[in-house]
């Protein structure tokens, strides 16, 4: 990773017809080598963000810059220089894998043996098969061939990973991983906060069309006061939330659907003060977990709401 | 640059273009629907027309005597007329001679009248009636003895080029050209919108003429084995006569081809959704099916509206078809209808270009 900058967008905003602000004054800022994830729900404006980053949608206003290029000038340049997985493409069923793998190629003014990027996408055994016949993953992942056939210096993935199986999930971050090793840049969107934790250098956190919270995923959540959280549920309500917020090392407390959570930095220290504080008061409980943070709370933190609201 | 290891390959100026023809081949071909509506179906449908419309030998006239005084002089003297052998001849009790008549077991009733004459009971309606009537009264006046009063001959003529599988095969081929047109553009343009793959496809270099064009292409290769397959199957079925010259034929075709891609881009430009696009194009196509001379002429329609007809890319493509493959003309004799196809295929694409949506 250094300081080359290779995307910069400033007070992004844009409006669809009928006065729907999906970007409402976005900044974003990735450097060379990093892998940066625009992590918020559905509907936050992360895949408008991506496209208009893409070149693939028109900003109300703000300015983009890729790799000292703007759109307007010099998109044909910039569209050698990135690869682009969109959220949903259905390739087409009739050609095999090789053949599709060779016709985004062959859009290029140079492109990749399309055997090594098969090879490199654990395609090799498919390579023949039909796209119809292809399972999600499979596809998924010759959606990201199409993208790297190109060498591209920069990847842009939206939900590369919505739908998909566990294995397959995993599959794709190896990809993601390899492709930054060698010294890609990577731009992707999720709405899942475990993949943004795993494969993210960088995160910008979108609610509304805005980012309410950017940093590594450390910074983030250290941020909600606690590397920890304890849970635990009373069979007894009306319990003032200020009791606990005076045991020792409790950085704050949270209500959710009659589950209190603590953020703590120690919980050596406070769950045995939790725990002597209940026995004393005679309470019961009927529920005691401890965990380590994670940007769903960071995010349930900002908000209020869950990042999947399933 | 994320990989420096292996070596890139560098793609010429056409890379592209030839890519997205191969592909779009491909994928045509491996399409069962495909191959069937486009090459199997004119040939099936030129094959049931041709046997239901085919030449018939000469049919025997069928008629009946009533039987009364004079019938069997008549009936002798029928029998004895140059033509004779074509009657099949009954004699059969009045009422039933009248009955056989009435349910059209036969075209014509003969009834001798009281003084050696003959009366006629036919229907003016059916035409095989009419030309009993008036085929019995020639050889019973010719038996009877009456000169011709005007010296003339006839000449048989059931050559190849004046039979309704002739008229045909053109027609269908113009149908096929619409409709593969219509249908290999619009459909396949609208399908790859709604699967976000034009979309995909603009995110990459891809220069957006190169994608028209390919797509233009695919219809053009189409075309000559349509053309190909079409003709071929008059000719060798039904020893259809191409009198036209190849170059006109395929100079037509092509056009013709380019017409309808160029309409099918243009229904295509915008719709969403399959069933939006088959809708319009069903809609277009319709009117065309009906007037523009496929399965028969349309000078059948009132005359007022015949130039109208005549505007249709169709009708155009028909007419100039026909002139060429069944008359043998030039294409210069043809401005008319070229110059109608032409306007259509440039103005389609005009519209077309201007109004399209790659999302």
């Amino acid at each position: 990773m250094n300081d080359q900058v290779v995307v910069r967008c400033k007070d992004l905003r844009k409006t669809y017809p009928g006065n729907v602000e999906a970007v409402r004054g976005l900044d974003l800022t990735i450097y060379a080598g990093q892998c940066f994830g625009l992590l918020g729900p559905n509907g936050a404006g992360k895949t408008t963000t991506i496209e208009i980053l893409e070149g693939l949608l028109d900003a109300t206003s703000g300015d983009v810059e890729i790799l000292g290029h703007t759109w307007k000038r010099d998109s044909r340049a910039l569209r050698e220089m990135i690869g682009i997985s969109l959220q949903e493409t259905r390739l087409s069923e009739k050609l095999s894998v090789r053949e599709t793998v060779e016709l985004f190629g062959g859009f290029y003014k140079q492109a990749r043996p399309v055997a090594d990027v098969i090879e490199e996408l654990s395609l090799t055994e498919k390579a023949d098969a039909r796209v119809g016949n292809l399972s999600g993953g499979q596809k998924q992942r010759l959606a990201i061939a199409t993208a790297l056939v190109s060498n591209p210096r920069i990847l842009f993935l939206d939900e590369p990973t919505t739908g998909l199986d566990p294995q397959s999930r995993r599959q794709v971050w190896d990809i993601v991983r390899r492709f930054q090793q060698t010294g890609g840049t990577v731009l992707l969107t999720t709405h899942y906060m475990d993949e943004a934790e795993r494969l993210c250098d960088y995160i910008s956190i979108v609610d509304h069309g805005k980012v309410i919270a950017a940093g590594t995923p450390a910074e983030l959540i250290s941020g909600v006061g606690g590397q920890h959280r304890v849970e635990f549920a009373l069979e007894v309500d009306g319990v003032d939330n200020d009791i606990w917020r005076k045991l020792p090392g409790v950085g704050g407390v949270h209500q959710d659907a009659g589950i209190t959570a603590l953020t703590v930095e120690e919980p050596h220290l406070t769950i045995p003060a939790l725990l002597a504080l209940v026995n004393e008061r005679g309470w019961k409980l009927s529920q005691l977990t401890t965990r380590q943070s994670s940007l769903e709370d960071v995010f349930v933190n900002l908000t209020g709401r869950h990042l999947r609201e399933d | 640059m994320a990989t420096q290891t292996e070596s890139l390959t560098t793609n010429g100026r056409w890379s592209g273009y030839a890519g997205l023809l191969s592909a779009r081949m491909k994928e045509l071909f491996r399409e069962p629907e495909v191959l069937f509506w486009i090459f199997l179906f004119p040939i099936l449908l030129a094959f049931g027309l041709g046997i239901a419309f085919r030449n018939r030998p000469v049919e025997k006239i069928n008629v009946v005597f009533a039987e009364q005084a004079g019938s069997a002089q008549l009936q002798q003297l029928l029998k004895s007329a140059p033509d004779g052998q074509k009657f099949v001849i009954q004699v059969q009790p009045a009422d039933q001679a009248a009955n056989s008549f009435r349910l059209g077991k036969v075209d014509l009733e003969i009834v001798p009248d009281a003084n050696g004459g003959v009366q006629y009971v036919y229907d003016p309606a059916r035409p095989e009636s009419v030309l009993a009537r008036n085929e019995v009264d020639d050889a019973l006046q010719i038996a009877a003895g009456r000169k011709p009063v005007l010296t003339s001959s006839s000449r048989v003529n059931s050559e190849p080029g004046s039979r309704y599988i002739d008229f045909l095969i053109p027609g269908l081929l113009g149908m096929n050209l619409m409709g593969s047109g219509m249908w290999g553009i619009g459909f396949a343009l609208v399908d790859m919108r709604q699967r976000k793959l034009l979309k995909r496809f603009v995110a990459t270099p891809m220069r957006r003429s190169d994608f028209l064009l390919a797509l233009a292409s695919s219809r053009l290769v189409l075309m000559i084995i349509e053309l190909v397959i079409v003709l071929g199957f008059g000719i060798l079925m039904f020893h259809m006569r191409v009198m036209g010259s190849w170059a006109a034929i395929l100079t037509v075709s092509c056009l013709g081809a380019m017409t309808f891609a160029g309409l099918g881009l243009l229904t295509a430009s915008r719709a969403q959704k399959i069933e939006t696009a088959s809708g319009i194009m069903n809609a277009i196509m319709m009117p065309m099916w009906v007037f523009s001379g496929i399965f028969f002429s349309y000078e059948r329609f009132p005359a007022k509206v015949i130039p109208i007809i005549r505007l249709l890319p169709l009708t155009a493509l028909n007419d100039s078809l026909r002139a060429v493959i069944l008359e043998g003309k030039t294409l210069a004799s043809q401005t008319e209808p070229l110059v109608v196809l032409g306007l259509w295929c440039v103005l389609s694409f005009l519209f077309a270009v201007r109004l399209f949506r790659w999302t």
